[in-house]
């Protein structure tokens, strides 16, 4: 990494560079009980997100299920409304857009999400599943269509002819190579791969992996990339944010939080990956209990409870996300 | 040989495109595979076709009583012999399939329009809507149904083929809808349906390119069911003198001029073929339910 580039970490990255950008970012669930469904309660899915991406790079979310990460992608993809804080995208603020103007924007991000075989109409032929953005976007005629449609079945690996069939006919990968070049159609600036390989074999993912990354330089593509799989989202990613209930604890380069990751629960996360190397043994980072419940997070950090170097202040103080060494984001009180 | 290896190899190979076969053709090429179903379409389309034939059939009107020659048994004349007002019955077998198929058709088609239509606003929109909706539909599925027919039949003082259908579809509804809530409020969680809302789609295309054709399979099923039951349902309603006048001809019309104890014992020739139409088409439609249900959804092995 160049002396210039370190000196870009988040804070100081000049706004043009920057496509997304969450603040604050909130999205409770409500649970409604009794006979009048009241509320009496909420999940908190995403309890205070904020973070940058810039153009042309990667984000990794990693976490165990459950701890928001992939609310955070629909609440990017507008699918979902956050409860509170903003998104902004590309310099526009688009947490209260809807309607036409949502639909305009929605052209420059997409979503590739992580089941094939339910991401795409049975009942549509690839060709028409692979057309319908731009038809519904109103991007050329008919002709100009089924050529763009031959040309990014073929940017995706795919022969044009594929087009005249229809999904069931495909094997996982290929269907996910047709999710992607649906994705693609409109030219997006921005893709939220959610757990996009974690429904694919091992081989089959190197090869979705790899063409997302191909995408990624071809095209300018920044991705936001959700999965549980540490392995993956270091093969893929420039930055990884690890989250858990719902929070950020520690966002940093790829390099770094891989080599000396700071928050602890980033710590027992790394330890309980597999190490491809067989010499290499390490202290496996044991947790005890279970993810607490998000309907009714501990306070504090809410960490705490499960983390091997709690102290006092962590029961009642929530830690902020804050700058730790050369702009390595942690949330945690160890380092404060 | 020569020339012909060479030839042969002149010979341009032509470019192969296959075309996929969308499900619904799969599915349909699964059911004319299924023999019970096979037969179920074939008596059916018979059936079909003798109550649009039926002047071709037989010399006789439905309509027009011999009353010179009532209550005769099977002649010559009157293959199926004559009722007690003197009308043909065999006449009557073959007209009566018009109504019977009428109203089960037309009822059907009627329910199964309003409750996709109900049910899918209710599904789609979900939330207070939904719960609303379906406060209603709780309503409806109690309301007496024999006691609506008669009041509208009063009110409106005819007796008819339109009324019993109007009845029907206005009644049958709510069982549909709810059927039919539940699947758009399934699909509305599919991937692919959110994925249309991301590229862009609108709720329209939403509803009719990627909900409606997903729900196809399952509302052809489920009509198939209602024709069937609904072709009993007419029967019934005939047989207690609700269903259309007397002088339209209607097989549970049939039916009921034939519950004496005389006719019941000496007259099978009169209720017999009624009797047996009503269950072949019943039959018939039942296996069509059948095969079309495993053909669209071969998993379930019901």
């Amino acid at each position: 990494m160049s002396v210039a580039e370190r000196q870009m970490d988040a804070n100081h990255t000049p706004q043009s560079d920057i496509l997304l950008e969450l603040t604050g970012v909130k999205k409770y669930f409500p649970i409604t009980g009794g006979v009048l469904r009241r509320t009496i309660g909420a999940v908190k899915a995403v309890d205070d997100i904020s973070f940058t991406l810039r153009k042309g790079e990667t984000l990794g979310l990693v976490g165990e299920s459950g701890c928001g990460k992939s609310t955070t992608g629909r609440v990017i993809m507008k699918i979902l409304d956050p409860t509170a804080g903003t998104i902004r995208f590309d310099g526009r603020d688009i947490t209260k857009l809807s309607g036409r103007a949502l639909r305009e924007m929605r052209q420059d991000f997409q979503m590739v999400f992580q089941d094939p075989y339910s991401s795409l109409n049975p009942r549509m032929s690839v060709g028409a599943l692979v057309a319908e953005p731009l038809i519904v976007n109103k991007k050329g005629t008919r002709e100009q269509i089924r050529d763009e449609v031959e040309r990014l079945l073929q940017v995706v690996g795919l022969s044009p002819e594929a087009r005249l069939r229809f999904p069931h006919e495909f094997s996982g990968g290929q269907r996910q190579r047709i999710a992607i070049a649906r994705a693609l159609a409109l030219k997006p600036k921005l893709i939220v791969a959610d757990e996009a390989v974690s429904a694919l074999d091992v081989s089959i993912q190197a090869q979705i992996l790899n063409l997302l990354a191909d995408l990624r330089k071809e095209f300018g593509l920044s991705y936001v990339f959700i999965s549980h799989n540490l392995a993956v989202v270091k093969h893929v990613s420039d930055r990884v944010g690890v989250m858990y209930l719902g929070r950020m604890v520690e966002l940093a380069d790829k390099a770094k939080l891989y080599s000396q990751p700071l928050h602890p629960y980033t710590q027992a996360l790394l330890s309980a990956a597999p190490e491809p190397k067989r010499n290499v043994t390490r202290d496996r980072i044991v947790l005890a209990g279970d993810v607490p419940s998000p309907a009714n997070p501990p306070s504090g950090c809410a960490f705490h409870t499960r983390c091997p170097k709690v102290m006092d202040v962590c029961k009642s103080q929530r830690p902020e996300l804050t700058a730790y060494g050369d702009g390595q984001l942690v949330a945690c009180h160890l380092y404060a | 040989m020569a020339t012909q290896i060479v030839q042969h190899a002149v010979k341009k190979p032509e470019r192969k495109v296959t075309v996929g076969k969308s499900p619904t053709r799969l599915a349909f090429e699964r059911f004319f595979r299924n023999p019970l179903a096979v037969a179920g379409v074939i008596v059916l389309s018979l059936i079909i076709l003798v109550t649009i034939f039926a002047p071709f059939l037989t010399k006789f009107s439905p309509s027009t009583a011999d009353i010179m020659n009532t209550d005769s048994p099977p002649t010559a004349l009157h293959p199926l012999g004559t009722d007690a007002s003197g009308f043909d019955n065999l006449a009557r077998v073959l007209y009566g399939g018009r109504v019977d198929l009428t109203v089960a058709f037309a009822a059907a088609f009627m329910s199964m329009f309003l409750g996709t239509l109900y049910g899918g606003i209710s599904g789609f929109f979900g939330g207070w809507v939904d719960n609303i909706m379906m406060r209603f539909v709780d309503i409806m599925l109690n309301f007496p149904f024999l006691i609506l027919v008669l009041a509208l039949e009063s009110i409106f003082s005819v007796q008819g083929v339109w009324i019993l259908v109007f009845v029907v579809g206005v009644t049958a509804w709510p069982g549909p809808a709810r059927l039919m809530r539940g699947m758009f409020l399934q699909l509305r969680e599919q991937d692919y349906v959110i994925g249309a809302r991301t590229i862009g789609c609108s709720s329209w295309r939403i509803i009719f390119r990627h909900m409606l054709p997903n729900t196809l399979s399952f509302l052809i099923v489920l009509v198939s069911f209602s024709v069937a039951s609904y072709v009993g349902l007419e029967a019934a309603l005939s047989f207690l003198g609700l269903g259309v006048p007397l002088s339209v001809p209607s097989w549970g019309g049939m039916l009921n001029a034939s519950t004496g104890y005389i006719q019941l014992t000496t007259e099978p020739y009169a209720w017999g073929p009624p009797m047996a139409m009503i269950v072949l088409t019943i039959l018939s439609v039942n296996f069509i339910g059948d095969g079309l249900r495993d053909a669209f959804d071969p998993q379930s092995k019901a």
